[in-house]
């Protein structure tokens, strides 16, 4: 057991029991702050990857930007404890549990028995955490994926004004 | 020393709670973020097989951050679309059950 295996042993834990959090919570708000913790633990297994521009931005964007604009909505709409009476399908939910435990036995099977990647990941070094990631992801993106990074502005544009039109159409006009 | 299985591994259970999310919650809001969480997953994939080309010295390239960065993006629009469709669906049904989301006309 070495040091790296432990974090990693107990942040994974962190994670799983959060994301089984998010799933399990009857109120939305704890649902969406159980999230904010597996993003933020997924920003530490980051860091230990040697990206740290990722994580960062992981922090600001998802944690940040996106969970925050979801707990606007939970809070607007009040669907903190929103539980429908009447389950459409009751068979549904133990066929779920049956797929999902099938999924995950599969795919552990499959990357543990066949794929043997077996790459031992180190720790990064003291460059990795320093400019240097941020200096080289800039030249990638701006050097080979330069078309799509402007496909991904025009995406961002589309998305802005698609959802001022959907949440504004009585000034708009068509209806 | 933990091997890149691990993470992938990890990436794997996060990618089936997530799905697991998508099939069993009713609440439109709850499905949204079981979503993220899968995107999430696919982006600690990514990053792990970077890193692991990385040290195999055989990619000199940050292609699995960019990607990283580009799924980032993609969640951050995808959100905001999604978002503004669930609210203007409550306007119109003072309801969000995904049950009842059984027609196109509002």
């Amino acid at each position: 057991m070495t040091s790296e295996l432990i974090v990693f042993l107990v942040l994974s834990l962190v994670a799983i029991t959060s994301a089984l959090g998010m799933l399990f919570s009857r109120n939305a708000v704890y649902s969406a702050l159980f999230l904010v913790l597996n993003f933020v633990t997924v920003a530490v297994f980051y860091l230990l990857l040697g990206a740290p521009f990722i994580a960062m931005s992981q922090i600001t964007v998802y944690a940040g930007a996106i969970m925050v604009l979801f707990l606007f909505v939970i809070m607007l709409l009040g669907a903190e404890s929103f539980t429908p009476l009447v389950q459409a399908m009751p068979w549904q939910r133990p066929l779920a549990f049956i797929l999902a435990v099938t999924l995950a036995v599969e795919s552990i099977y499959l990357i543990f028995a066949r794929a043997r990647l077996n790459t031992v990941i180190t720790a990064p070094d003291v460059a990795a955490n320093s400019m240097e990631n941020l200096r080289k992801m800039a030249l990638t993106l701006f050097d080979q994926f330069l078309l799509p990074f402007e496909i991904t502005s025009i995406l961002l544009l589309v998305a802005m004004v698609g959802a001022i039109v959907l949440t504004n159409r009585e000034k708009v006009g068509y209806r | 020393m933990v091997s890149v299985d691990y993470y992938i591994i990890l990436s794997a259970i996060l990618f089936t709670i997530g799905a697991l999310g998508v099939l069993i919650r009713r609440n439109p809001l709850i499905i949204f973020m079981s979503i993220e969480l899968m995107l999430n997953a696919g982006n600690l994939a990514f990053v792990a097989f970077g890193r692991s080309y990385e040290i195999a010295g055989k990619s000199p390239f940050y292609t699995g951050q960019i990607f990283v960065f580009f799924v980032i993006a993609v969640a951050a629009a995808e959100v905001a679309v999604g978002l503004a469709l669930i609210v203007e669906i409550f306007k119109t049904k003072k309801n969000i059950n995904i049950d009842e989301m059984n027609s196109l006309k509002g």
